[in-house]
């Protein structure tokens, strides 16, 4: 009995010696040289691998940083404090960047969006965009099913009321949302700028207020209200922010905006009431 | 002369339920003049045309309004004498907004296309021919809107020997086609003869599907004279579909990213004939043609000769309106045609259909995974493998779709219609179809 029960643990142990030898020798005889430089600052990258840099992952931008000398500020996400970090153990000089985040450019939720049709087909923007394009009126404005929520490799997108919202502190300015949105509604702003007209459409004003009811009519209210040239019109005619100069978000109480499409972008998230209409109901 | 039985039988196809007897037995009656036409200027594929009349304009029936803004594009006609109105927008069919310009009839209802018959145009020089269907603004009839001259303008290195008409009308409810065939046989076969001549081929064909007994007798008793062969088709969808006809009727298969011209055809829908034949014999460019409105909520389904630009408002309120609550309004046929968000559309040259389908009709399905069943690898037409290339779709893998062949799909919808699993195949394919086109674009940019 005692026997059986030696001879199984020295045949096991016989052979977990050989194999373990085995793997020590070809573990030193085929060891692949790794820059130690390399695996630091990939680790002190941010590891999301979400390409926004243009490289394939955060290794192949690490391996780039280390070898061919590209600054590691191209890393788009990552946070101060962690460039900080990277440019000190690289010994260069870390540039100042500035925090950009995603804004959807539509305030059209399912309540101030007019409806078209019954969407009853793929839950997915871009598929909804070659079938007429999903159930809401308006032919410029967010889907609401959610392709840019998907796409976000942080998780800084919801979709609230048939509409894409950012969370622009867990944004970390990838852009990955920018490319997948069939409208093209989503750009990278300065995350500073905390103040926006939420629309996009370049249709006739009265045609946009015909389809959503916080549709920007292009009535200037707030370009006057302004009068610096901080609020512009495009040619389009959709009205924007001028993001370099960008006006104080008190603007959005004081322009009066008739339907609340210039907004600020604590209310946009939380699809406040905002226009006159909405908040006396 | 003995007909010939169809050559071939291709890959696959369906038999959904047909719906054609809601129509086919009624004569096709002329809508009456409207008091306004509202007339989309793009309705072709290719450029969109020009428009040359100004707001207050006073213009003949069938008088030139636009230009056409390209070589593959054609001119529009005002639908009848009256004066030009505002230039407003209409929803186009596929759920975009096209520009209109409104023509408000004056009710006399005067010719004055300025377009002189060609008689006999058997004598007549092909370029002549070409020119005026070019003029008479004609399409493709069918639904895909081509303009009909490029069709008629194969390259110099491409030899054609043959032409098809197509009147297969395989879709499901349509039977406009049908009625034409019957009640203007004589026009479509002078058209045919028409087209053969600019393409100077002497092989003419017409694909009729046996479902049409009626109008394969007529035109079998008319097609001597003009030396055209009737080739009756087995009843099954899509047969209708160019490829698919081509391959039915002379046993040539198109390859794979290839045009009809390659195997030397020509396809013309019926309806494009006898609006070929209208433009030459009579100088009447293509103002006018025959619509189904039919399903079963239309009160008096029937085929209806439409001016293009008449509102579908108008057309369902002529077929005495409807009986119950529609769910669905399409126009086209229930298999290709386009699901409509707004009754402010209106007739353009392609319309072929006006459908109105009731909820119980229409099925709101959610659909689940793929179970490889493999069903729909058996009726696609084109040969392609519809449930793993969704995937393929789903999976956002372009490049292998692409492999798969997935450019060659028409969207027939026959794996639609069969999947068990309630797929919205077809929805997949068009979206991959746009990324790649998308992608193809990009990359000859750079």
């Amino acid at each position: 009995m005692s026997t059986t029960f030696l001879a199984a643990v020295c045949v096991v142990g016989i052979i977990g010696l050989i194999l373990g030898c085995l793997i020590a020798f070809t573990a030193k005889k085929f060891d692949v040289e790794a820059d130690p430089k390399v695996e630091k600052v990939r680790e002190l990258l941010p590891g999301a691998n979400c390409g926004g840099c243009g490289f394939a992952g955060c290794a192949d931008l690490a391996d780039a940083i280390v070898n061919r000398g590209i600054s590691p500020s191209r890393c788009t996400v990552i946070s101060a404090a962690a460039l900080k970090n990277l440019s000190a153990f690289l010994g260069v000089e870390a540039e100042e960047k500035e925090k950009m985040t995603a804004v959807v450019f539509c305030g059209g939720s399912l309540s101030r969006a007019a409806r078209k049709a019954q969407y009853n087909g793929i839950m997915d923007c871009r598929s909804a965009n070659v079938a007429g394009g999903g159930g809401k009126a308006c032919a410029y404005g967010c889907i609401g099913y959610g392709c840019c929520a998907r796409a976000c490799p942080f998780g800084a997108i919801e979709m609230r009321d048939g509409l894409a919202v950012v969370h622009p502190e867990v944004c970390r300015g990838c852009g990955k949302c920018v490319t997948v949105c069939p409208r093209n509604l989503i750009r990278l702003v300065p995350a500073s700028v905390k103040i926006h007209v939420y629309c996009s459409s370049a249709d006739k004003p009265a045609a946009r207020r015909k389809v959503c009811s916080a549709a920007c009519i292009s009535c200037g209210k707030c370009i006057r209200a302004d009068g610096q040239g901080r609020v512009e019109k495009q040619e389009n005619g959709t009205v924007r922010i001028n993001c370099e100069n960008p006006p104080d978000i008190s603007l959005a109480e004081t322009a009066g905006c008739p339907t609340g499409a210039l907004q600020t972008e604590e209310t946009h998230r939380a699809i406040q009431p905002i226009s006159p209409k909405e908040t006396q109901k | 002369m003995s007909l010939p039985p169809h050559v071939a039988r291709f890959t696959g196809g369906i038999h959904p339920m047909d719906g054609k007897g809601l129509s086919n037995g009624i004569t096709a009656r002329t809508a009456p003049l409207l008091e306004k036409y509202l007339v989309p200027l793009h309705q072709n594929i290719g450029a969109p045309p020009k428009l040359t009349v100004t707001k207050g304009e006073l213009v003949k029936k069938g008088q030139r309004i636009a230009e056409p803004g390209g070589f593959v594009s054609v001119p529009l006609h005002a639908p009848t004498s009256g004066t030009v109105g505002n230039l407003t927008e209409v929803p186009g069919v596929a759920g975009n907004t096209l520009q209109a310009v409104e023509i408000i009839s004056d009710g006399k209802d005067e010719w004055g296309s300025g377009l002189d018959p060609i008689v006999p145009w058997q004598e007549a020089d092909r370029k002549v021919l070409k020119q005026r269907v070019a003029d008479g603004g004609i399409i493709g009839m069918g639904g895909a809107a081509f303009p009909a001259h490029v069709k008629l303008s194969p390259p110099p290195e491409k030899t054609i020997d043959t032409l098809i008409v197509n009147g297969a009308e395989c879709e499901p409810y349509l039977t406009a086609d049908h009625r034409l065939m019957l009640e203007r046989t004589e026009a479509v076969l002078e058209g045919a003869a028409i087209a053969a001549r600019i393409l100077d081929v002497d092989r003419i064909f017409i694909g009729i599907e046996e479902n049409k007994p009626d109008a394969i007798a007529a035109m079998k008793k008319a097609a001597d004279a003009y030396g055209i062969q009737i080739v009756p088709l087995p009843v099954r969808y899509p047969q209708g579909a160019e490829k698919q006809l081509i391959f039915a009727v002379t046993g040539r298969a198109v390859a794979t990213g290839g045009l009809p011209m390659d195997v030397g055809c020509v396809v013309q829908n019926a309806g494009t004939c006898a609006a070929i034949r209208d433009a030459v014999v009579e100088g009447h460019p293509l103002i006018e043609r025959y619509t189904s409105v039919t399903g079963t909520p239309v009160v008096h389904p029937g085929t209806w000769i439409f001016r293009i630009g008449t509102p579908v408002k108008e057309a369902l309120k002529l077929a005495g309106g409807v009986r119950e609550q529609p769910a669905k309004l399409i126009l086209g046929g229930p298999m290709m045609g386009f699901a409509q968000s707004s009754m402010d559309v209106t007739v353009t040259k392609n319309t072929s259909g006006i459908l109105l389908l009731t909820g119980r009709e229409t099925g709101r399905y959610l659909s689940s995974p793929c179970i490889r069943c493999g069903r729909c690898v058996s009726v696609c037409p084109m040969r392609l493998l519809p449930g793993p290339i969704s995937v393929m779709v789903e999976c956002e893998n372009y490049a292998l779709a692409e492999h798969n062949f997935v450019m060659d799909c028409m969207e027939c919808g026959a794996c639609t219609f069969v999947c068990p699993a309630k797929r919205p195949l077809v929805q997949h394919f068009r979206r991959a179809k746009a990324e790649i086109n998308a992608i193809r674009r990009a990359r000859k940019k750079h």
